[in-house]
């Protein structure tokens, strides 16, 4: 009887295999491959391509003593927190506390220009900006306009200018989640404070975000995990550089991988990052079991 | 996610979204907001215009025959650049294998994340917390961070610059999502009206043929578009996967403007551009009136 009820079970959930499957081979499987080839010698060509060594952490300590390691750690910190941290989720939830006292044309009109550069396929995005900060760039011609010193962005301030366009690029998710999360705030709260005397500001401090504080938690998370992850941008405007200037991890994997066919060391690079990943994706699983009553 | 659903239900539910007979924002008579409501304009145009800036060359460089960095009003404006780009190589070969790749991970998404949501949506196991919370956990992994590993897998497997292998990649990559999104619109559907249908002989399939598939209709819809959308706008997945010129999508095929000698044709990259990110906003736009909040996406992730 049991048995039979176990086998029951089991059927009803072969729908899952298929999914199973793909999850397994083109996901969970690259991912355990990683931290395997990262123990190796593998090379993009050559002999150790079909055969390659166990060198055991050997690619982990020349990450440790490499210098392009630590400052694409560094410069990778400083995209995440400049471009996510601060600017997507802080303009996001400007524009959304915003759209609410605008008047509904112009927000709807503003909202769309903000989703548009998010909607843009990357590299159509990645070229848009590219030429936006480039030496002859519509940047440099504002500044120009207004009588300020051109600058080439691109080589003197790589970071400045690919933090500033995956700003622009990513904004509109904090933008979406945030006119979600001010949409459930009860009026009447706000309403009261009014009542009482408080005003814009602190009803946003008090009331406002202290209500929103699990969307702004999850929102802070995902945008983390999406600017972890940002490749092409980077890749079309700077290539990584000048001299690693704009090198981050993934461009950093990249660029060990292909560009010096070092597999194994490229490889080492791409497990620091899953595991980056991996531990933001735990806190964030965790922060929703808290938020679940 | 039924409140999701609901407000998707709702004609022109893309403004505020919010049920109830609360007024719109803008509309409230008193003093104060209005005055606000000025202010907040200006600060919103403004932020919008540093928006829209980027996308200003874009639109004016596809119009310049003679079209470099700058952004300019062109001289001579003109469809060249577009008649230019117009070519079996240049546009509808690479527009066909995006479409071929997009709309085949569509697919094998589509039908995976159905299976596996019905067994999760409809059974009580065990099995469905952990398996929702690893399926959760793989929409947080930095798909970039796996190519390396990805690619070497696939010349073990000899599977480099193969078009199918490539959508399966593709598919394994939005299925954890898909997966989470699909559970919540088949959640939405009352099991009442499939038990009548098994009270009448019909099979747990046809049950959900006909009648948790229709009703979850406009759901499948947005996320075979989420996936199609971000299927069609990769560029690092083709761009290590797929080698051959014959099977690259528009996201790669897109250097063929960069000339051998560092000359790069702006404007006829501007108008190839455009034309390339036409379906997708169109298709964006389709789901932001079909779905109220285009966010169903936000709405799926917070469960």
């Amino acid at each position: 009887m049991a048995a039979n009820h176990r086998g029951r079970q089991v059927l009803r959930y072969l729908p899952v295999l298929p999914a199973m499957v793909l999850l397994c081979v083109f996901l969970a499987g690259p991912v355990l491959w990683a931290f395997h080839a990262s123990l190796t010698n593998a090379g993009l060509t050559g002999r150790h391509a079909r055969n390659p060594d166990w060198v055991g952490l050997d690619n982990y300590q020349r990450l440790l003593q490499d210098p392009a390691f630590p400052l694409a750690l560094v410069l990778t910190v400083v995209f995440v927190a400049g471009s996510a941290i601060l600017g997507q989720n802080v303009l996001g939830l400007a524009l959304a506390v915003l759209m609410r006292r605008a008047r509904p044309v112009v927000s709807a009109t503003v909202g769309t220009a903000v989703v548009a550069a998010w909607v843009l396929p990357e590299i159509v995005a990645a070229f848009a900006a590219y030429a936006f900060f480039s030496r002859d760039g519509t940047l440099n011609q504002l500044l120009a306009k207004v009588g300020l010193a051109e600058t080439d962005w691109l080589y003197a301030l790589p970071m400045v200018a690919v933090i500033l366009a995956n700003v622009w690029r990513g904004t509109a998710f904090s933008m979406l989640v945030y006119r979600t999360a001010l949409n459930g705030v009860p009026a009447e709260l706000t309403e009261a404070a009014q009542m009482d005397g408080a005003g814009a500001w602190q009803r946003l401090a008090f009331i406002t975000l202290p209500v929103i504080r699990g969307s702004i938690a999850t929102n802070l998370m995902l945008v983390t995990l999406q600017t972890l992850a940002v490749f092409t941008l980077i890749w079309v405007m700077t290539a990584g550089g000048p001299a690693n200037g704009s090198t981050t991890l993934p461009v950093l994997a990249y660029q060990e991988a292909f560009k010096f066919g070092d597999i194994g060391y490229g490889t080492a690079v791409a497990s620091v990052l899953i595991l980056t990943g991996a531990v933001f994706g735990a806190a964030y699983l965790r922060l929703l079991r808290e938020q679940k009553p | 996610m039924t409140v999701q659903l609901r407000r998707g239900r709702r004609p022109a539910g893309q403004g505020a979204g919010r049920p109830g007979p609360k007024p719109l924002p803008g509309s409230r008579p008193r003093g104060g907001n209005l005055r606000g409501s000025t202010w907040a304009d200006v600060a919103l145009l403004l932020i919008g215009a540093c928006f829209l800036l980027p996308l200003l060359w874009l639109v004016f460089a596809s119009l310049d025959p003679t079209a470099g960095h700058a952004t300019k009003v062109p001289e001579r404006p003109g469809l060249d650049n577009f008649t230019a780009v117009l070519t079996p190589e240049l546009l509808f070969r690479p527009l066909w294998n995006s479409l071929v790749l997009s709309a085949g991970t569509g697919a094998v998404t589509l039908v995976a994340a159905v299976l596996a949501a019905y067994p999760l949506s409809r059974y009580r196991s065990r099995f469905n917390t952990p398996f929702m919370s690893a399926i959760l956990f793989g929409t947080c992994l930095p798909v970039t961070a796996i190519m390396v590993p990805v690619y070497g897998l696939f010349v073990q497997l000899r599977l480099l610059d193969s078009m199918p292998a490539t959508v399966l990649f593709l598919a394994a990559t939005s299925l954890p999502m898909a997966i989470w999104m699909t559970r919540n619109f088949m959640d939405a559907v009352p099991l009442a009206l499939e038990e009548a249908a098994w009270v009448d002989g019909a099979s747990r399939l046809a049950g959900l043929r006909s009648i948790v598939l229709p009703l979850m209709g406009p759901g499948l819809g947005v996320v075979f578009i989420f996936v199609f959308i971000q299927a069609w706008g990769n560029f690092f997945v083709p761009f290590v996967l797929l080698l051959s010129e014959a099977r690259q999508p528009a996201a790669v095929s897109i250097f063929s403007f960069f000339g051998q000698h560092g000359a790069v044709a702006y404007g006829q990259l501007a108008a190839f551009s455009i034309l390339y990110s036409v379906p997708v906003l169109a298709l964006y736009v389709v789901v932001a009136r079909g779905s109220g909040n285009a966010l169903a996406l936000s709405g799926a992730v917070r469960g």
